[in-house]
């Protein structure tokens, strides 16, 4: 059991600065999701946690030990790779056995280990065979049972699920969830799906650039993103966005739509003549024209999901928005549709991307004081 | 379909005139040494009759006791060096590819010099530094001389196997505590069993077939090799065809044995990456 924290890291390859200035505390037993889009150097930051690369500058500590000099093996951390980096001539006992062994386990301890993790992942029938006679899903919790027998304190997990199917998928994440909620160790998880790191975490990490967006739950992210990219990468179909400008600040601030219309805005850190990006969620628009935000266009196309319908549409200027109706919306492409939400559902962006106003009211943690 | 059987038939005619043109002289060198001398230049194409067949080179070959030592020679010569260029050239290559150091490309480029330079260029130089060492006439000369001249290639072939091997292999053995030596031993290693086994007959049949250095360094009584000690039955003026061709046939047997011993994984490593 450890905490994890990085203080004001940075990791350069050559000249290009892959990550800027990160600092995080991961509380013991967490369950922390890196989120971002590929390239965002979450990858890098795990592999620094892990000790495969070293920090360019910054500290690393885990369980309040400082460990940049620190070898990988006595990080006390074990990690799951996303193409499962499986021994491919060692039966699947073996791989799994094989950190143990040269940690100097004892015979039987080591079997005693390889077992009960093999009986906790339904790996029992398979411990004879080879990695390359097993289904990805077989491979992938052998990959997470070569990581529980390390009796790690940190969990690292690299895009686990990124090579299996839909449905797969899905039950790894439960069975993910379930082991985490078993062993209570502190785990840390990379991966660039949302919807995994809104279901599994305990609190996200958004990267984006080499930089920290945003670090909060699940829901807090969802319902009040600190920044432009947040609000665009957490949640799916994702935050339709408009630009507007403020055209009064007195008391409340107005705001005036670019494709026409207005919308009366709560007091926040804003003044006339700013440039500003206002964004509702899809689930928030109803295509009853009612509320406080509306929005008339042409709809495109009408989305049957089942238990809802998303209406993608184009206004006047060409943006996009979709909204997601009740699924017997009676909504049908080619016809004009005035989409509306509530104030509660309207968040506004500076230009510099920072929240100024969440859910219908101005921000707290807004981290740029416009 | 019939343009496919016709393309299909040139590809095999293709093949088995090369198999030919290339086991016809081994063949002609076994069936010789089976023949009297007056059958092998008689008719040395045909096969061994009742009436030509005879035992008498083998007899000479075999007689001479020495012969014995001279394949225990070869033999040591041909598997300890391939010992050492397989061991010394994996970790070279591992090293080369794995750690970035200082000089890293120089040193690699220095080993693929020793692909494009012939090391018998060096055959004054290296005779002088063995005297200089007291090492002509010994097999340690031979071995030292066929490691390096096996080295090159050896690690240019094996760097690019283990180049193929996926990084996060090596990272999964590093965050299991495994050390470096045993990520190379463990892990490494077996992986590259194909790629070894190929750089072994690379490497073993010149050394088996070498009859410049062993003249040069270990032409001496007690370590003379097979090649060295076939040379004495070609005289002057009279060649002992039967025990000559009698004892080439011989020397087929140990390389032969060792191919048979690592192609099953050659033909994987001569075909590996070649599909992806």
């Amino acid at each position: 059991m450890a905490e994890v924290s990085l203080k004001g890291v940075s990791k350069s390859f050559g000249t290009v600065e892959v990550l800027k200035d990160i600092n995080l505390d991961v509380e013991d037993g967490a369950f922390v999701v890196f989120v971002g889009p590929s390239g965002c150097g979450k990858s890098t930051l795990l592999r620094l946690i892990a000790g495969l690369e070293k920090t360019t500058t910054g500290d690393i500590f885990i369980g309040g030990r400082r460990v940049n000099d620190v070898p990988p093996a006595e990080r006390k951390i074990a990690m799951v790779f996303q193409s499962y980096a499986l021994y491919p001539h060692m039966s699947v006992y073996k791989n799994m056995a094989f950190g143990l062994k040269y940690a100097k386990a004892g015979r039987e301890e080591i079997d005693q280990r390889v077992r009960q993790a093999a009986e906790t992942l339904q790996l029992t029938p398979y411990l004879r065979r080879y990695p390359r006679d097993l289904s990805g899903g077989q491979r992938q919790r052998v990959a997470i049972g070569r990581a529980i027998v390390r009796e790690p304190a940190v969990f690292l997990f690299d895009e686990p699920l990124s090579n299996l199917d839909a449905a797969l998928r899905i039950n790894t994440r439960i069975e993910i969830a379930k082991l985490h909620r078993a062993l209570g160790a502190t785990t840390i998880y990379v991966t660039h799906d949302q919807v995994e790191a809104m279901t599994l975490a305990s609190k996200i990490v958004v990267i984006n650039k080499g930089q920290i967006e945003q670090i909060g739950t699940p829901l807090d992210l969802y319902h009040r993103p600190a920044k432009l990219f947040v609000a665009g990468f957490i949640g799916s179909p994702q935050m339709n966005f408009v630009k507007a400008k403020i055209v009064g600040a007195d008391g409340g601030l107005t705001a005036k739509l670019d494709v026409g219309g207005e919308v009366r805005l709560p007091p926040a850190p804003a003044k006339a003549g700013d440039v500003v990006t206002l964004g509702v969620r899809p689930e928030n628009l109803s295509d009853q024209p009612g509320g406080d935000f509306r929005v008339a266009g042409a709809v495109d196309a009408v989305e049957h999901l089942g238990e809802s319908s998303l209406v993608h549409m184009h206004l006047d200027d060409g943006t996009v928005v979709v909204v997601r109706t009740p699924g017997d919306s009676a909504v049908v492409p080619g016809s004009r549709l005035t989409a509306s939400a509530p104030l509660s559902a309207v968040h506004a962006f500076a230009q510099s991307g920072a929240a100024f106003i969440s859910g219908g009211v101005a921000s707290t943690n807004t981290s740029d004081p416009a | 379909m019939n343009k496919q059987r016709l393309s299909r038939l040139v590809v095999h005619a293709a093949l088995v005139l090369y198999t030919c043109l290339a086991v016809g002289p081994i063949l002609l060198i076994l069936m010789n040494s089976f023949k009297s001398r007056k059958a092998i230049f008689g008719s040395p194409l045909s096969p061994p009759s009742e009436s030509t067949f005879t035992l008498v080179g083998y007899d000479s070959v075999l007689a001479k006791a020495d012969f014995g030592l001279y394949f225990v020679n070869s033999l040591t010569v041909t598997i300890v060096s391939l010992a050492l260029v397989l061991l010394t050239g994996a970790m070279c290559a591992w090293a080369l590819t794995e750690y970035r150091f200082r000089f890293n490309a120089v040193i690699g480029l220095y080993m693929a010099i020793g692909i494009m330079v012939p090391i018998r260029l060096g055959s004054v130089s290296i005779l002088k530094m063995m005297v200089g060492l007291k090492l002509v006439n010994t097999l340690t000369a031979l071995i030292l001389v066929y490691t390096a001249m096996g080295l090159p290639l050896a690690i240019f072939i094996l760097a690019e196997f283990i180049q193929q091997v996926p990084r996060d292999l090596r990272d999964a053995a590093r965050c299991d505590g495994v050390s470096e030596y045993r990520i190379f031993y463990a892990v490494i290693l077996p992986l590259i069993r194909p790629a070894l086994a190929t750089v072994a007959v690379f490497t073993m049949v010149p050394i088996w077939n070498d009859l410049w250095f062993p003249l040069i360094l270990a032409p001496g009584r007690g370590t003379q090799t097979v090649t060295l000690g076939v040379q004495q039955f070609i005289g002057q003026y009279v060649t002992d065809w039967n025990a000559v061709l009698a004892a080439l046939s011989l020397a087929i047997a140990p390389i032969l044995l060792l191919y048979v011993l690592f192609s099953r994984s050659l033909v994987r490593g001569l075909t590996a990456g070649a599909v992806k």
